[in-house]
């Protein structure tokens, strides 16, 4: 990478991995599970929360000589919440269905735990260029989080990837159905995203044991 | 004052905060070690949830909403402002989360200093937008309705964390396998919970068909029901909604 140093590398590496922000530093949970029945959902709540933390972070990097820290709580809500109605206004005109599925959860991204926890752990504190590349490297770490649970929860729960029917036709009988293969329609309902999510820790967990934690 | 009695059930149980739609996780999960800690948030979490929702409604019912500001002159009859609710939302949650501090440090320092610590972090607590979020995208009708979905809502937020800090204090006895000690387990101890508060779908409605009188408030769960029925008839499967939260 010669437009990065190592140094600046490691800030985008790092979330997407062994500092990922829902499985290790357990920020930004709720949107993750409320959404995540479809891919096309989670892959649109990323994408909106990579926009989000990139252009917040750049924003309360440049005023952070300015914000009292008295009410930079305040400060720097009204920054999220500036972007994420830009992004909902943006969802309502280019993909209104979608943002019915989204409900209050496009919303919520302004109280979502990455947003501020980076504000406040980073962008506080470091130059812009900087912060940029730790908010994209943080959403990029929660938006494949994202969809690794909305492929599996898509794909076991309707046995569609993206709305398409990827295992064969159900009612048809063909495909993996043929052979007396069925949907878990356990997958879609609510709770089993946070199983989902447990088992991802558990798998990263295993592989890397540094990150498991004291009893 | 049925439909009171019925938000209040609703609000606990079916449309539990943590368990139906995931609000508050980050601190459900952050502060739920010890119950005594548990308690002091979720009791926080009850008063400021009492005190933003209704605020919100008012703030929605006279200002945002489309046709809002008509008390102000026929010409302004026109004006829909519902898209500045995220920014209006947050800006009185955050207030009043400072104000009721300052208000409880003078009043009630015992209080200040049960809740203290966790009084700040609950501006940023998605169970408190959320609320208000939901209050407006459910249309809810009345003031007095209002205040009793954020109080209902916020008891059954205090109830899943004082449930899960229990069980988590427990659990540090048991040999659970390393990879999964802390978050993984507690995930899917969540998840199973989940499961069973699913169990409570069924309470209102009892049967299928709802009784009389409250089709106004169940219309949402019969559309939710016509949904899920609809993605089940999709995937070829002839389940029907109450057999899947029965699951």
């Amino acid at each position: 990478m010669a437009l990065l140093s190592k140094k600046d590398a490691n800030l985008i590496l790092d979330p997407l991995a062994d500092n990922n922000p829902i499985t290790i530093q357990v920020l930004g949970i709720c949107s993750a599970l409320a959404i995540t029945a479809e891919l096309k959902a989670s892959v649109v709540m990323a994408i909106s929360v990579l926009f989000v933390m990139g252009v917040g972070n750049v924003v309360i990097s440049l005023l952070r000589n300015v914000i009292p820290s008295k009410i930079r709580i305040i400060a720097q809500l009204i920054v999220v919440a500036t972007l994420v109605i830009v992004v909902d206004q943006m969802l309502k005109a280019f993909q209104y269905e979608l943002s019915k599925t989204l409900s209050v959860f496009v919303g919520l991204i302004i109280t979502n735990c990455i947003i501020m926890g980076r504000f406040e752990a980073f962008a506080l504190g470091n130059g812009v260029w900087r912060s940029f590349l730790d908010g994209i490297g943080n959403a990029l770490g929660y938006g494949i989080i994202l969809i690794i649970v909305g492929f599996f929860r898509e794909l076991l729960g309707s046995g569609t990837l993206f709305g398409f029917q990827v295992l064969g036709d159900p009612i048809a009988k063909t495909g993996l159905y043929a052979t007396g293969y069925e949907n878990n329609g356990f997958m879609i309902i609510p709770p089993a995203a946070l199983i989902v999510v447990g088992i991802i820790i558990w798998v990263q967990r295993s592989r890397n044991k540094a990150l498991i934690e004291e009893a | 004052m049925l439909e009171h009695i019925e938000l209040f059930f609703k609000s606990i149980f079916i449309d539990n905060m943590v368990f139906a739609v995931f609000l508050g996780m980050c601190s459900y999960l952050a502060v739920s070690k010890k119950v005594a800690t548990a308690v002091g948030l979720g009791a926080a979490v009850i008063f400021v949830l009492a005190v933003t929702v209704p605020l919100n409604w008012l703030l929605d019912q006279y200002l945002l909403r489309d046709g809002a500001l008509a008390w102000l002159g026929p010409e302004y009859a026109d004006y829909n402002l519902s898209f500045l609710s995220f920014i209006l939302f947050i800006a009185t949650i955050a207030t009043m989360v400072q104000l009721v501090e300052i208000v409880v440090e003078k009043f009630s320092p015992a209080l200040y200093n049960s809740l203290g610590i966790f009084l700040p972090l609950i501006a940023v607590n998605c169970a408190i937008l959320g609320g208000s979020l939901f209050m407006q995208a459910r249309d809810i009708p009345t003031l007095g309705l209002a205040l009793n979905y954020g109080i209902s809502s916020g008891i059954g937020w205090f109830l899943a964390i004082l449930a899960i800090a229990a069980i988590r204090e427990k659990i540090r006895y048991s040999n659970v396998p390393a990879p999964l000690r802390g978050l993984g387990i507690t995930f899917i101890i969540t998840g199973l919970m989940g499961i069973g508060f699913q169990s409570f779908g069924g309470m209102l409605t009892g049967d299928n068909d709802p009784p009389e009188g409250t089709e106004t408030t169940t219309a949402e769960k019969t559309e939710e029901k016509e949904l899920i029925e609809k993605e089940m008839e999709e995937d070829g499967k002839s389940v029907s909604y109450n057999d899947i939260i029965k699951e």
